[in-house]
């Protein structure tokens, strides 16, 4: 909870900074736009949360992306398969990807960083591939279809600023999460065999199928990701879409308190992780000018914030550590 | 003027008071036992004396003067080494090198390599080990590889070595041939602090003994006060018919039947036995007898290759610790924080953590039947902790194993495993186990513990499963119980015996 504050204050802290040295910050248009990319942006934040919980990692979110992003239009499009079957087809093709990753890590006992890698590796070339490397998009059509991303919900008696449509999608999946995360009995396995898989199926968990559901929802939501992202801006290159999305959602998730040895994670924290990192991209390029250092500057602020951390926790551990050895004296 | 002494020593762990005010006396060439039961102080006491941890408090003097030893440089360099009962070698090089890593005898900066080879042998005669300086480690038996460790603490001109359980992974040949060299390098005006849990090889080796008990002296016997009793009586401080709360049961049906069990450590050797309700049988036999891997194949961790387990009548195959559960077992496991405890997760949800699948709602956590519970098993297992929101990792290791024990006793086994129960636990908090593990008997739950504690054996079992190398080799009443009875088993005797 502390945590939770410490970076919602950060998050404020950067935003009223932002406010005070940028005009074009505070434009209704900017804080809209910011607003749609961290719902974007929260998705898959959300889904790599559930592997980092396990101790686990997913780099191929990005290619997931790539795939789903590009594959969605060019099956449209190209292919002029039926928007049911075209969307069939881009969910079974994201779970089973989760699948196929969740297996290979549990039955076959491969690394996740590896198996991972070598999926961001494959899925965009694939994407390239049947692509031609060819820009795909949806033109003028799926205009319905494509509200759910660039939609916006106007709010009674206030002027100049609406809800981006994505929002309404980050809060329903956001909410869902939360509730698996912490209120099933589901979520407690997954925090539990994070911190000990050992002692988690010596109790009788079934880890290996935790697991797997695990990088499931992870691919699942990226691949949600993936469609949210091209409805939004109706075109993608196979080259480049979702490039670096993965260490994105990764970041966000660590900013927003999950730890990488696993078994904590709070989804509040990955969408204030999520907003803080992209607002940190937006202040610099409108207030510096250099959108070549943002990698630098949020690499920074990332290493600050977990350094922070760390050495809250050495803390919160020592005095804890006191106190019980107090106790233990104090006791006849 | 003792060669090295140790003033009242304190040292605490999160948690745990493990030295409270400590004193040692090691003279010129003597072989001082330090012996004590786990948890009682030895290892802190002797990695303090070796620079790998520092004191709170205390002091400690060489040659009468007081040394800082803040590192194992530093105690190297006052000539005090210790090996540590898992040997610390690096098997991919060649025993010289081993024997020199890090002081290697240079030339122009280069490895000088005749040079090496010859000192090494020079040290290896020394602890009378026969190989050549270039032989390389991983091809040596374990007894070898300790020689080895010796030689190298010889080389640092050691005048004090301290000794970790160092016969623990021995043969019996192997162990005789390092008390001759122990007894060697006192003739040459080494100390050797000695730290071991076989009292024979006490009695056997040492002219001193100094007891540990709670983290504090609780005494030390002379070369001819040494005797069996003696020690036991230090080291438990306490009667040990008084120590162990067994009273007879009255032993109901059979609860746990197992035919011709095999597992995959063992695939060739059958085991059976039956446990009976309200029972408590011990499973005795020497590290590597194959005890943890009959449990951990009835449990489903490793399950089992052959043979039938039936729990009331009924039969079961545990592919898994969850159909295991389901079938009405429970394993304490042997390694409390690897696979008991999540540590950083609070008493609570420990507690619960086998139980959340009976308790659920529709895959919801049933938050106050988990309160409920945690509450409950705190006061049955008389859990000391401030609140069932502690992080377990901040209890005793006592108190943590009285969490592992709630746990199971959250879904009512008809059939408990306990491994190795009180290991690393202190005497007060062991003796809680013990009362435990006889309330559930007495409740009609059949209990299976495998232990390499003899006393823990011999004063809780109605009756003992002794093992040797996978095979089981023998059964006996608590009447036929003894010391004598279950070594002969444990090592094998009886079988050669009859063979």
């Amino acid at each position: 909870m502390k945590k939770l504050l410490g970076i919602f204050g950060l998050l404020l802290a950067v935003c009223l900074f932002a406010t005070w040295a940028s005009e074009s910050f505070r434009s209704g248009y900017n804080i809209e736009n910011l607003i749609r990319r961290t719902a974007l942006f929260g998705v898959i934040g959300i889904g790599v949360a559930f592997v980092i919980v396990t101790g686990g990692i997913d780099l191929s979110i990005g290619s997931v992306i790539c795939l789903v992003g590009c594959g969605l239009p060019w099956l449209l499009t190209v292919q002029k398969w039926s928007l049911p079957a075209a969307l069939l087809a881009v969910t079974v093709v994201s779970v089973g990807i989760g699948l196929m990753h969740g297996l290979l890590i549990t039955k076959l006992r491969l690394q996740p960083f590896i198996v991972t890698l070598c999926g961001l590796m494959l899925y965009r070339g694939i994407t390239r591939g049947f692509t031609g490397d060819q820009t795909v998009g949806f033109g003028d059509g799926y205009k319905g279809l494509r509200v759910l991303a660039t939609g916006k919900i106007s709010i009674p008696f206030v002027q100049g600023f609406e809800i981006p449509a994505p929002w309404v999608v980050l809060v329903i999946v956001a909410v869902l999460a939360a509730i698996f995360l912490n209120r099933t009995i589901y979520g407690r396995y997954l925090l539990a065999l994070g911190r000990n898989e050992d002692a988690a199926r010596y109790s009788g968990i079934n880890t290996m199928a935790m697991t797997i559901l695990a990088y499931v929802i992870c691919s699942t939501l990226a691949g949600l990701g993936g469609v949210l992202f091209v409805l939004d801006v109706n075109s993608a290159q196979p080259v480049d879409f979702g490039n670096f999305y993965e260490l994105y959602a990764i970041a966000a998730a660590v900013l927003g308190g999950c730890s990488l040895r696993g078994g904590e994670g709070s989804i509040v924290g990955v969408i204030i992780g999520t907003a803080l990192i992209l607002v940190l991209r937006n202040v610099v390029t409108l207030v510096t000018n250099h959108s070549n250092i943002e990698f630098a500057i949020i690499g920074t602020v990332i290493l600050a914030g977990v350094i922070a951390d760390e050495l809250v926790k050495r803390y919160a551990v020592k005095r804890r550590a006191a106190r019980a050895l107090a106790e233990e004296s104090s006791r006849p | 003027m003792p060669l090295l002494e140790a003033r009242s020593l304190t040292k605490s762990f999160p948690g745990v008071r493990a030295l409270k005010g400590v004193s040692l006396t090691v003279e010129r060439g003597e072989v001082l036992a330090v012996i004590g039961e786990n948890g009682a102080g030895k290892s802190t006491l002797m990695k303090i004396l070796a620079g790998v941890q520092t004191a709170d408090s205390g002091e400690i003097l060489l040659d009468g003067q007081p040394v800082a030893l803040r590192s194992v440089h530093d105690a190297l360099a006052s000539g005090i080494a210790l090996i540590h009962q898992e040997l610390n070698l690096a098997d991919n090089l060649d025993v010289a090198a081993n024997i020199f890593l890090g002081r290697e005898p240079r030339r122009f900066g280069w490895i000088d390599a005749a040079r090496t080879h010859r000192e090494a042998k020079q040290f290896l005669d020394a602890v009378g080990l026969d190989v050549k300086p270039d032989t390389l480690v991983s091809t040596l038996a374990i007894g070898q590889q300790q020689l080895v460790e010796i030689a190298k603490a010889l080389s640092t001109n050691a005048r004090v070595l301290i000794m970790d359980e160092p016969t623990s992974s021995l043969s019996a040949r192997e162990a005789e041939n390092l008390f001759k060299v122990i007894r060697d390098l006192r003739t040459r005006g080494v100390s050797i602090v000695y730290i071991s849990h076989r009292l024979g090889e006490v009695k056997q080796l040492a002219d001193r003994v100094t007891v540990l008990r709670d983290g504090e002296n609780s005494g030390g016997l002379t070369r001819e006060e040494i005797s069996h009793a003696a020690m036991v009586k230090l080291m438990v401080g306490r009667d040990l018919s008084q120590f162990y709360p067994h009273a007879p049961h009255r032993a109901g049906d059979v609860a746990l039947h197992v035919d011709r069990l095999r597992t995959p450590m063992y695939p060739r050797h059958e085991v059976s036995f039956t446990v009976r309700a309200g029972e408590i049988v011990g499973l005795a036999g020497l590290v590597g007898a194959g005890r943890t891997e009959v449990l951990l194949s009835l449990f489903g961790v490793t399950p089992a290759l052959g043979g039938t387990i039936r729990v009331n009548g009924k039969e079961v195959s545990p592919a898994s610790p969850q159909e295991a559960i389901e079938a009405g077992l429970a394993l304490v496991p042997e390694d409390r924080k690897k696979q008991g405890v999540v540590l950083e997760m609070p008493v609570r949800e420990n507690v619960s953590l086998a139980s959340l699948r009976r308790d659920q709602r529709n895959g919801f956590l049933n938050q106050r039947r988990e309160v409920e519970l945690s509450a409950e098993m705190i006061g049955a297992m008389r859990i000391k902790t401030p609140s069932d929101r502690q992080v377990v990792q901040f209890l005793s290791g006592g108190n943590q194993q009285k969490v592992v024990l709630g746990k199971w006793l959250a879904i009512q086994p008809r059939v408990l495993f306990l491994d190795e129960p009180t290991r690393g636990i202190d005497v007060g908090a062991k003796q809680e186990i013990y009362k435990l593990m006889e309330e559930l008997a007495r409740k009609g739950v059949a209990i299976l513990f495998v232990s390499s504690e003899m006393e823990e054996v011999l004063g809780m079992s109605d009756r003992v499963l002794v093992m040797h190398e996978g095979r089981l080799t023998g059964e006996l009443q608590r009447s036929e119980l003894s010391e004598e009875a279950v070594m002969h088993l444990a090592t094998g005797l009886e079988t050669t015996a009859t063979a």
